[in-house]
């Protein structure tokens, strides 16, 4: 073999090893996996069996299944209500922890904790201050307000579950604000501010289109992460979904249909594809959303390198 | 906006320390409640918010019935397997995505982009028949496999090469060093910053996972700290002081990881501050 040819094969297979396995693994456990996902949603299989094609037998059942609705309805108003939170929260409280003073790293780092927390803790912690005889309603005893079955009312215990999505996303996404906002021109506000901008005036005229694409960005992530929302739900209301089962969602219900020894594998993978088809059009929307606001600020900067911040 | 006047500090430290109460305080409350005896009202009003006399039982309590310094280990393994796995696989993929030329590179670029669209939760049932097809259920190694290495790791490494100026690997190239030493010698040491977010994120996540290790495990000894939480939240929810010494152990050992770690971790927010 030359010098030349043995150069050369090299550098044709060395990519692919270098790639191997990450591509063997993405191939196998993402991409393999969404492929049969798509092929038994149109069967009826079940865990011990492969099953037999059904055509859209799966999808007109979930039509006819009450407990779909009520899990496509949760997971729909988790997103309508939840995003607004985690897009105007943490970049307040990014604001909040922006500025260099005494002990801010200390504030910084004490609000990321709920991050850093994993979700059955912080999930257990909250189900012991919201019980009827926990800290939340002992204030609210003291305070003279009765007290208040968070988590024995489908309504009252689908909004705690809520509100501990914001609560625990509140540290991750202000992260994101920060970088954002170490971006925007020092100058802009001071300029503002000379010209006699209040503080509310110098956030909607200044912070907040510079933040724009950031904003879209947590948007797009919180929606997509809102719309899959198991654990929460999951552990504030037990396995079966709270009172009579009006607090399943969409993913606790594919956990509950495809699982098992008798689980109905057919059935659920026709929900995975629901909320796949769903979590890339609510992706989608975003992005196009961004694309339009691709003129912003953070473009305008020039010259710098967007990759530079992750280096 | 440069010099704040007295009243406007105030109003910031009052806001941070509100927040503060809000975002630590469960914590603390939790923290609390471990450490009340069993012969103190834990349901007092107005509330106590330190324990009268503090002790360690209920810590040895639950240790005593539920394993969970096993499921402790257990997830250490997973997290520790997940961070090594998506270091080692997702710098590499990067590296050949992000700087070797090659037939077949926007091909596989996008297979990667497409792992990223398509959601866990909604291929979590497949991935479930699978590994019961590989007989590997109710293994550790079922839950790293899948995550071993993210496809958004493998993105966000390629974006950390891209951004590396041609010159870096230039003289290694002249030099000789083939694609490996320039990979492990030049390329790596320059994306320090990246490597770091990577390997925190893959430990949370693999830590924090809940879904999955419930799907795939299904024997009490292979139970991640997750899963046993949940269990010994059915067992024992007559007694909060138990369960609150179970969630304190739990995330004591991330609290501490993090406070070690917190000044890498912020490093890329300050930086972009100085940059910008």
């Amino acid at each position: 073999m030359t010098g030349v040819k043995r150069v050369r094969t090299h550098r044709a297979a060395s990519p692919w090893l270098f790639l191997l396995p990450g591509l063997g693994t993405v191939a196998a456990f993402n991409l393999y996996p969404f492929l049969t996902t798509l092929h038994k949603a149109f069967t009826d299989a079940r865990t011990l069996t492969p099953g037999s094609w059904v055509g859209l037998r799966n999808f007109r059942e979930l039509l006819e299944d009450e407990q779909f609705w009520v899990a496509l309805r949760n997971s729909g108003l988790y997103v309508v209500l939840v995003v607004p939170f985690t897009v105007l929260l943490p970049l307040l409280l990014a604001l909040l922890v922006q500025k260099r003073i005494p002990g801010v790293a200390f504030f910084r780092s004490a609000f990321y904790t709920p991050v850093v927390a994993s979700v059955v803790v912080v999930a257990l912690i909250w189900e012991w201050m919201l019980d009827d005889r926990g800290l939340v309603n002992a204030i609210l005893r003291v305070l003279g307000a009765g007290s208040v079955s968070f988590l024995g009312d489908e309504w009252l215990l689908l909004f705690s579950a809520m509100a501990l999505t914001v609560w625990k996303g509140l540290g991750y996404y202000m992260i994101i604000y920060l970088a954002a906002l170490a971006n925007v021109p020092r100058e802009l506000h001071e300029a503002a501010a000379v010209d006699g901008a209040g503080p509310l005036r110098r956030f909607t005229a200044v912070t907040v289109p510079a933040v724009r694409s950031t904003m879209v960005l947590v948007g797009a992530l919180s929606s997509v992460a809102a719309f899959k929302v198991f654990s929460e739900v999951y552990l504030l209301a037990g396995p079966t979904g709270g009172p009579a089962g009006q607090d399943t969602t969409l993913v606790m219900l594919l956990q509950r249909t495809g699982t098992g020894l008798n689980g109905r594998v057919g059935y659920s993978s026709a929900i995975s594809l629901i909320v796949f088809a769903v979590a890339l059009v609510l992706m989608l929307l975003v992005l196009r959303a961004d694309r339009r606001d691709g003129q912003g600020p953070q473009d305008a900067r020039g010259g710098r390198d967007p990759k530079g911040r992750q280096a | 906006m440069n010099r704040a006047t007295p009243w406007e500090k105030a109003v910031r430290y009052v806001l941070l320390l509100a927040v503060l109460a809000l975002t630590v305080g469960p914590f603390l409350w939790q923290l609390s409640t471990s450490l009340k005896s069993t012969t103190e009202d834990i349901y007092t009003s107005p509330p106590r918010f330190l324990p009268a006399h503090p002790t360690g039982h209920n810590y040895a309590e639950v240790a005593d019935i539920v394993p969970v310094w096993d499921y402790a280990l257990n997830s250490l393994k997973v997290a520790a397997a997940n961070v090594l796995t998506n270091l080692a696989g997702a710098s590499m993929a990067g590296y050949a995505l992000a700087r070797l030329r090659f037939r077949g590179r926007r091909a596989a670029g996008l297979a990667f982009v497409a792992a990223v669209l398509v959601p866990l939760e909604s291929v979590v049932i497949a991935q479930f028949t699978m590994m019961r097809d590989l007989e590997l259920n109710n293994t550790l190694v079922a839950v790293v496999l899948p995550g071993a290495v993210g496809a958004l790791n493998v993105l966000l490494m390629r974006n950390a090469f891209a951004a590396l100026p041609y010159e870096t690997e230039e003289a290694a190239v002249i030099d000789g060093a083939n694609v490996w030493q320039r990979f492990v010698r030049v390329a790596l040491p320059s994306v320090k910053g990246t490597l770091a977010v990577v390997a925190i994120f893959s430990f949370m996540g693999a830590w924090d996972d809940f879904l999955w290790p419930l799907i795939v495990l299904s024997d009490p000894d292979r139970f991640t700290l997750t899963i046993g939480l949940n269990y010994l939240h059915g067992t024992f929810q007559q007694d909060p002081r138990l369960v609150a010494a179970g969630t304190v152990i739990a995330v004591a050992p991330l609290v501490v990881m993090f406070v070690c770690l917190q000044r890498y971790f912020f490093r890329g927010v300050e930086e972009g501050a100085v940059k910008g």
